[in-house]
């Protein structure tokens, strides 16, 4: 700001516009910032802002789109934590969110690190595309391939494991490995982008900090613990708070891959909110779940970046 | 000053004990003993192996598209193509339709790609280079949205198109899509690194306000506009769950949700025509990727899941 208006001095002073001049082009470029605005204002606030101010409202609202909306209080709030149903798909998230978000951080970790080592720049390049690449598949069109890959008799998951004398393995039919398939399914898709930001990270450690650890002899597990997880921990930290968002968001896969069954055993949050909003039509009950996950996301989140300062390490 | 202490601490307590064994040999000697090579190799291996894992379902559904559908569970599994029954990829045309999901898929992202890259660039220079008041309540507005899951929003957006006639056609998918928090956080990013000094030597040669946005400064923001279209298209080309909760009639299907209706109704049938529908539905995300690697990889570095 402050250098706007010298700008606009050492102009005056060169081509002797009038101070009213100057005042005109200030007030049009104001003028301009609004009508650049609007476009994006106008629709973030009809699209994001305000349904968010409505879906507490509704939240408070017993409605069907059919009859007249009728406020009930809290009721949709009350039903929801004694409904075991929509419990359920809250213990299911949880579980799914922990699974995946801590095999994306410690294989993406792994990988990025490995990357570091000396090998042929394609080589390199080729790797990294390999990782990265699920990630721009649609979720759900890849689970469709992933379905048959799980399937319990013709799947190549099972075909593989069978070599090495593991038995048939009921991926989606059986309840603690549906969850688990579709956790594998998600993290296969996911990967890339908690690798890329964990990347960024590791490209940046500094040089003289890991010549110093080599000439001490910090090796193996103690270099990976002392050194190099404080020197990446802040990508770290984006990588965990990016993926646990994604995944407290999961749907396509377990839509796609088992409709939430067997049981309701991978029925996650999202799926609660789709059905009660749009297959049962209880509007006010979806909203007052999708509700509850964004403040979960909300608390989780800070909460993260509280524990942060016990173990990122800013340089 | 942390990066003393820390490299400070191992040498103090860690590593001289150890070093002061006689048959330890110094640091540097060890890192080419036969162990390292091992690791060495054993890492490049794991990598390797790890990049397998990541291209194999691909690489099983390319060539299960193109083998005849009675054959598509064959084990142990084929990973190159053999037969190559390019008829699947007629099939996939006839027995739903593709064609329909195909266009749709098109027009939607086509559409909302255009629409972020001018809501965005509009909205980012605004931000970084014109002077108003409420500029920076206005950015807070925009960076509180940037989070928000789509889930929080489907409900009342839900409703909000329902009563405007809007369920059940493209526009709804198109419309909401236009405005985008990430985007316009994105390309005010780029504008402000370009020099203020341009607009003013631009005025001087009689540029109008427009003329300086559009003929000055959007060029020079090309890459951010680059990203942000990359970003918009991968991420609505791949779109389900807004088209899954929206479109009801099959002809206003796009791609991810046409193949999974497809899916739902073949079964196991026959699976090598629903993959080479899912096949034909990668090839534009593919091409993108590998004449633009740099720009998807920009992108998602800086955190840009959502389009």
């Amino acid at each position: 700001m402050a250098t706007d208006t010298s700008v606009a001095e050492r102009r005056t002073l060169r081509t002797a516009f009038s101070t009213k001049d100057m005042d005109g082009l200030r007030r049009r470029r104001a003028l301009l910032g609004y009508v650049f605005l609007s476009p994006s204002i106008v629709g973030i606030s009809i699209f994001t802002a305000i349904p968010i101010v409505v879906a507490l409202l509704l939240s408070l609202f017993e409605w069907n789109l059919i009859t007249d909306p009728e406020f009930v209080g809290l009721a949709n709030y009350e039903r929801l934590v004694s409904d075991a149903r929509t419990l359920t798909t809250f213990l299911n998230t949880a579980i799914f969110v922990a699974l995946a978000v801590g095999l994306q951080l410690g294989i993406a970790l792994m990988l990025a690190l490995g990357l570091q080592r000396a090998m042929p720049g394609w080589l390199r390049v080729g790797l990294r595309a390999a990782y990265v690449f699920p990630l721009l598949t649609s979720a759900a069109s890849i689970s469709i391939v992933l379905t048959y890959t799980f399937n319990e008799s013709f799947g190549i998951a099972n075909y593989y494991l069978g070599l090495v004398g593991i038995d048939p393995v009921p991926w989606l039919n059986s309840s603690p490995y549906a969850l688990f398939a579709v956790v594998l399914t998600f993290v296969w898709h996911q990967l890339g982008f908690t690798f890329l930001i964990i990347l960024g990270g590791v490209a940046s450690m500094p040089r003289d900090v890991l010549d110093a650890a080599d000439v001490d002899g910090a090796a193996g597990w103690r270099r990976l613990v002392h050194i190099t997880i404080p020197l990446v921990s802040p990508s770290l930290l984006v990588a965990a708070v990016m993926s646990f968002i994604n995944a407290m968001q999961v749907f396509d896969q377990p839509y796609v891959m088992t409709r939430g069954g067997p049981g309701d055993s991978t029925r996650t949050v999202v799926m609660g909110i789709y059905d009660a909003a749009f297959r049962n039509l209880e509007l006010g009950y979806g909203a007052a779940i999708s509700v509850v996950l964004f403040v979960l996301i909300l608390l989780v989140t800070a909460l993260q970046f509280r524990l942060s300062t016990r173990w990122v390490f800013y340089q | 000053m942390a990066v003393d202490a820390l490299t400070s601490r191992p040498a103090s307590s860690d590593v001289t004990p150890d070093a002061g064994l006689p048959d330890s040999p110094p640091p540097r000697e060890r890192r080419r003993g036969p162990r390292q090579l091992l690791s060495h190799y054993g890492s490049l291996a794991l990598l390797l192996f790890a990049a397998a894992v990541m291209l194999a379902p691909l690489l099983w559904a390319v060539s299960t598209s193109l083998r005849v559908p009675a054959e598509s569970f064959t084990l142990p599994p084929q990973w190159l193509p053999t037969d190559f029954v390019w008829e699947n990829y007629l099939a996939v045309f006839e027995v739903s339709q593709f064609a329909r999901y195909l266009t749709n898929n098109i027009i939607v992202t086509v559409a909302i790609v255009l629409g972020q890259m001018a809501t965005a660039s509009l909205a980012g220079y605004a931000f970084a280079k014109l002077e108003f008041p409420g500029r920076k309540l206005l950015f807070g507005l925009v960076l509180a949205t940037i989070m928000v899951p789509i889930q929080v929003t489907i409900v009342p957006v839900f409703i909000l198109i329902t009563q405007i006639g809007w369920a059940d056609t493209l526009l709804s998918l198109i419309v909401p899509a236009w405005p985008t928090a990430f985007g316009t956080f994105l390309m005010r990013q780029y504008f402000k690194t370009v020099p203020d000094e341009l607009a003013e030597a631009a005025s001087i040669d009689g540029a109008g306000q427009w003329q300086i946005f559009y003929r000055v400064y959007l060029p020079l923001a090309k890459p951010g506009l680059a990203v942000v279209a990359i970003l918009a298209f991968n991420y609505h080309w791949n779109e389900f769950f807004r088209p899954l909760v929206f479109l009801s009639s099959p002809e206003n299907f796009t791609l991810p949700l046409g193949l999974v209706n497809l899916q739902g109704y073949m079964g196991t049938g026959s699976i090598s025509i629903v993959l080479a529908g899912i096949v034909i539905s990668l090839i534009p995300v593919l091409v993108i990727f590998i004449i633009a690697q740099r720009f998807v990889i920009e992108g998602l570095m800086r955190g840009g899941l959502k389009g």
